[in-house]
């Protein structure tokens, strides 16, 4: 089906159109309860003893004198903690060097492995009172040799951080003929490229209460992106999974930061040893300090290229740094594997990744999940290609992207055609007509192509469960486990329901995010929840609307495949004045016993593993394709960067709220521009440099570009309504952008980020190496 | 030791538990004031703003006692029920919120910009809100939000603002 076609066939009452969502009205009056604003009467506060170095051993661990301190009610240690190392869920791991040593324990097993790690924890009658019986635990630490960068670490005399190999996971990717392609070649470029530690920086630091509940459950509620996590925990403490329940809270931000455990495990075990509610509440630094960042990642590539531009064969060879344990880094590695050609058509290609332990702060997910390395890699390549085959960077690009029926490098086929040079056409266009650059400052344009999978990879056998009913008065009750991180995951669910129901948005209320009471739903993470619990709570609004509709076509004496629903009526499409208000057909429904409720269940489809000796085979339903450009000035003299313009085009499928989709795109744009230009999370040594909002810099409103925002509205997705996943894709091509932009404007070609004026001048010659 | 306060238009009389207590410790810990966010603590990220005798400051980094006699106004002081400021109004309709946690404090530095300011620039926008962090919208629509609800202060009818709503 055509874009335009697609469009005329689809006439929506709410979804697609940009409706203030239902939680900015609380959110804009602060109504909305943040984890950190939860207290429980009579509550301990809890705090944790984090380790002042990389790379130790403990030798002396004394809790003595903080235990005899009045009020102080427990201090825990690895001894108190019945199972210390919690595998992290890796269904289908196939790495051929997974190392189970790898997993972190919940609290020091007497080996530290980064600054930070936590050794103890206290709960006591204040806060205060917590923070000075860490400061009385006796601590001995005998420093041990630590390895800092995943190449070094790679090499056989490296300290080894567990077992007898850093490398943690390890995958071949082979498609097609390296060698035949690279035959096929009048020219080979080659390049490499490096990214940069980044942290999450959300807004609201880590928070939450705990506190055992009737039958002796033991209840969390904290902002985290995976209510699931109430099963590790129940599995740490011996006890049955429910046992354990988590309450979310509004999330102050996640981006993949709290995928992985913060505080969850801290929460529960200080209030199952004390009985009593406990508290914890942590700083930005500590935070920072604490949980997982994005990976930096080393990536080499080689390209065989012919000289009207075809792409004939590609090489890359990747290497990420997981920090002191594994956490999500053998998947992260698998989403870099499958991304590293790019959305591009290119038939030989060859990818050797690997995930290497460091002592360096953990690594895990974050918005992009190891798509975003990669990007930066392939698309200042593609720039670096066409300067050698003197081919325009938009042109080249055209001519090689992936078109409906083409292979990406896993061999999976492209099913609905990406239109992705129609996107990097119109994102090219928009940027505004050039300007005049201030005195010494040069303009320069730049381009990037994206793509990111949204869901999970096929083989986990992903889920989500959700309820939707219908009141007698016709309100509207959706129940989702779906954690709510700010994208608008709430209120999409409720936009659906109202298009599905007939029933204002403002009728609806969602309940959200609570392991006991809500139907479970999955993580808010891999761009999965518009798609799987958007399709989870369409279909049960979908069994609600049927038996409504069957009941109004009794009450009206016609058929039900007459009638739709809207504004609370059921009417007869066909004749508009034999309309019955809904809420009286949910009585009759009430009366007759008709169900005025679903549980639905909504599967994604499964896939086999890929061949693990090639990587060849389905890894995911689908994909979101975008494209970037991007106008920058460069002061020639101090190599500062400033970005002017950003225009982005997605295909969205079909925009749920359109205002969320936009905000989706700016925010990750911005992200992207910070990864670009200005973020860097500095650890020197394995030491953290960069403890605070002060050293470790977020662009601000005066750093951020205007930016153009553009969808494309296929119905191609395989979301609700034909909808795409955008929470992680925004935010892949504005790094690649950029430095495409800078070499643009002043020839410098900047491969390692972020592009700071220092490496501007530098690749400009200007200063020695 | 008690400091008073003008908050949000009501004489408030409030104990100090210590001289290094901040106004933001003061009013979440010992008020109950949750639309006061700390993001930070230490006057990064703007969460915290309050108008401070009609200033915009991260109440993180006054101490209590400084604010005896003060007037304060926090986001609820602003606008709350079915009595919103424009800035909130904006937001609202603008989908200039995301998670929401720097809102108070945007909307905050926003009241104050455009209480010496009604007709400011993008430019001008952008400065006056670059002490608060915002890690989900990309300002780009909060910018939005801005010149609507200065045209709207303005007693212009912000056509161009609805004009992109309808």
């Amino acid at each position: 089906m055509s874009v335009g076609e697609f469009e005329a066939r689809t006439k929506h009452r709410v979804i697609g159109k940009a409706l203030p969502r239902h939680d900015a009205r609380d959110k804009v009056q602060a109504q909305t309860r943040y984890a950190g604003d939860f207290t429980m009467p009579n509550m301990l506060h809890g705090a944790i003893l984090r380790s002042d170095r990389p790379s130790a051993r403990i030798a002396r661990l004394d809790c003595t004198a903080a235990r005899a301190l009045d009020g102080v009610w427990a201090v825990l240690t690895a001894a108190d903690v019945p199972n210390l190392r919690l595998p992290v869920e890796l269904p289908g791991q196939t790495g051929k060097a997974r190392n189970a040593d790898a997993d972190a324990p919940i609290l020091s097993d007497g080996r530290i492995r980064y600054q930070g790690e936590a050794i103890a924890l206290v709960a006591a009658e204040t806060a205060e009172l917590a923070q000075f019986a860490l400061s009385v635990i006796d601590i001995e630490y005998e420093d041990l040799p630590g390895v800092f960068d995943p190449l070094e670490a790679m090499q056989p005399g490296a300290p080894k951080l567990a077992g007898d190999t850093n490398v943690i996971a390890q995958y071949h990717l082979e498609k097609g003929d390296l060698a035949e392609g690279f035959a096929q070649a009048d020219l080979v470029v080659e390049g490499s490229y490096r990214t940069q530690l980044i942290d999450h920086a959300y807004l609201e630091p880590e928070s939450g209460v705990a506190w055992l509940d009737d039958d002796g459950v033991i209840t969390i509620r904290t902002a985290t992106q995976v209510i699931e996590h109430f099963r590790t925990i129940a599995r740490m403490l011996d006890l049955p999974h429910s046992k354990v329940r988590i309450i979310g809270t509004m999330v102050g931000g996640g981006f993949g930061g709290r995928e992985d455990m913060t505080i969850e495990a801290y929460l529960a075990l200080l209030t199952w040893k004390t009985r009593r509610p406990v508290r914890i509440h942590v700083t930005r630094e500590e935070s920072f300090l604490t949980h997982g960042k994005r990976h930096p990642f080393v990536l080499v590539y080689r390209t065989g290229v012919r000289r009207d531009g075809t792409i004939t064969a590609l090489e890359a060879r990747v290497v990420s740094d997981a920090g002191a344990y594994a956490y999500l880094s053998p998947f992260v590695l698998i989403y870099g594997l499958i991304t590293a050609a790019g959305p591009y058509r290119i038939p030989n290609v060859r990818v050797d990744a690997s995930a290497v332990l460091t002592n360096n702060p953990f690594t895990s997910a974050m918005r992009g999940f190891g798509a975003l390395q990669t990007c930066f890699a392939y698309e200042v390549h593609l720039d670096r290609i066409a300067a050698e085959v003197g081919i325009h960077p938009l042109e080249l690009r055209r001519l090689n992207v992936v078109h409906r029926g083409d292979s990406i490098a896993n061999g999976q086929i492209v099913e609905h055609e990406p239109h992705l040079d129609e996107m990097l056409t119109r994102a090219w266009e928009a940027l505004p007509s050039s300007r005049q650059p201030r005195p010494g400052r040069r303009i320069g344009r730049g381009i990037a192509a994206c793509f990111g999978p949204y869901g999970r990879v096929t083989w986990t056998h992903d889920t989500s469960s959700a309820y939707v009913g219908i009141e007698p008065d016709g309100s509207v009750i959706v129940r989702s486990g779906v954690p709510d991180v700010g994208g608008g995951q709430a209120s999409s669910l409720a936009s659906i329901t109202s298009e599905v129901l007939g029933v204002p948005p403002e009728r609806i209320s969602v309940y959200i995010t609570d392991s006991a009471l809500t139907p479970l739903s999955g993580t808010t993470t891999a761009t999965r929840q518009l798609y799987m619990s958007g399709n989870a709570v369409l279909s049960a609004a979908r069994e609600v609307r049927m038996n409504l509709l069957r009941q109004a076509a009794e009450m009206l004496e016609t058929s039900a495949d007459r009638l739709d629903l809207a504004d609370e009526f059921a009417f007869d499409t066909h004749e508009l004045t034999l309309r019955v208000p809904l809420a009286r057909v949910v009585a009759a429904c009430a009366q007759a016993g008709v169900p005025r409720s679903s549980l639905a269940t909504f599967k994604a489809d499964f896939t086999d593993l890929p061949d693990p000796e090639t990587w060849q085979g389905k890894a995911f339903n689908d994909f979101t394709y975008g494209a970037q450009a991007v106008e920058v000035e460069v002061d020639e003299e101090t190599g500062e960067v400033i970005a002017l313009t950003n225009a982005a085009c997605f295909d969205v499928g079909q925009a749920i709220n359109r205002q969320s989709v936009e905000g989706q795109i700016q925010g990750g744009v911005v992200m992207g521009l910070g990864q670009g230009l200005i973020e860097d999370f500095v650890v020197e040594r394995g030491v953290v440099k960069t403890p605070s909002l002060s050293e470790y810099l977020l662009p601000t409103a005066v750093d951020a570009p205007e930016i153009i925002t553009m969808l494309l509205e296929t119905g191609n997705g395989v979301g609700p309504f034909g909808a795409k996943g955008i929470g992680e894709p925004p935010t892949l091509a504005t790094a690649p952008a950029l430095s495409n932009a800078v070499f643009d404007a002043v020839g410098a070609r900047v491969t390692a980020l972020p592009i700071t004026p220092e490496k501007v001048v530098r690749a400009l010659g200007r200063l020695p190496d | 030791m008690d400091v008073e306060l003008i908050l949000n238009g009501e004489k408030v009389r409030v104990p100090v538990r210590r001289h290094s207590q901040t106004l933001l410790e003061l009013l979440r810990d010992e008020v109950g004031q949750t639309d006061v966010k700390e993001g930070c603590g230490k006057g990064d990220c703007g969460a915290c703003n309050v108008l401070l005798d009609g200033k915009a400051v991260n109440s993180c980094l006054v101490l209590a006692l400084q604010a005896d006699g003060c007037s304060v106004v926090t986001l609820r002081g602003l606008g709350s029920g079915e009595q919103l400021h424009p800035i909130q109004t904006a937001m609202i309709e603008h989908g200039g919120i995301q998670c929401g946690f720097c809102t108070p404090g945007m909307v905050i530095s926003l009241a104050a910009c455009l209480q010496e300011n009604p007709s400011p620039s993008r430019a001008e926008i952008r400065e006056a809100i670059s002490g608060n962090l915002c890690r989900c919208t990309g300002y780009h629509k909060i910018v939005d939000a801005a010149e609507s609800a200065a045209a709207e202060m303005r007693g212009e009818a912000g056509d161009r603002a609805r004009a992109r709503l309808l």
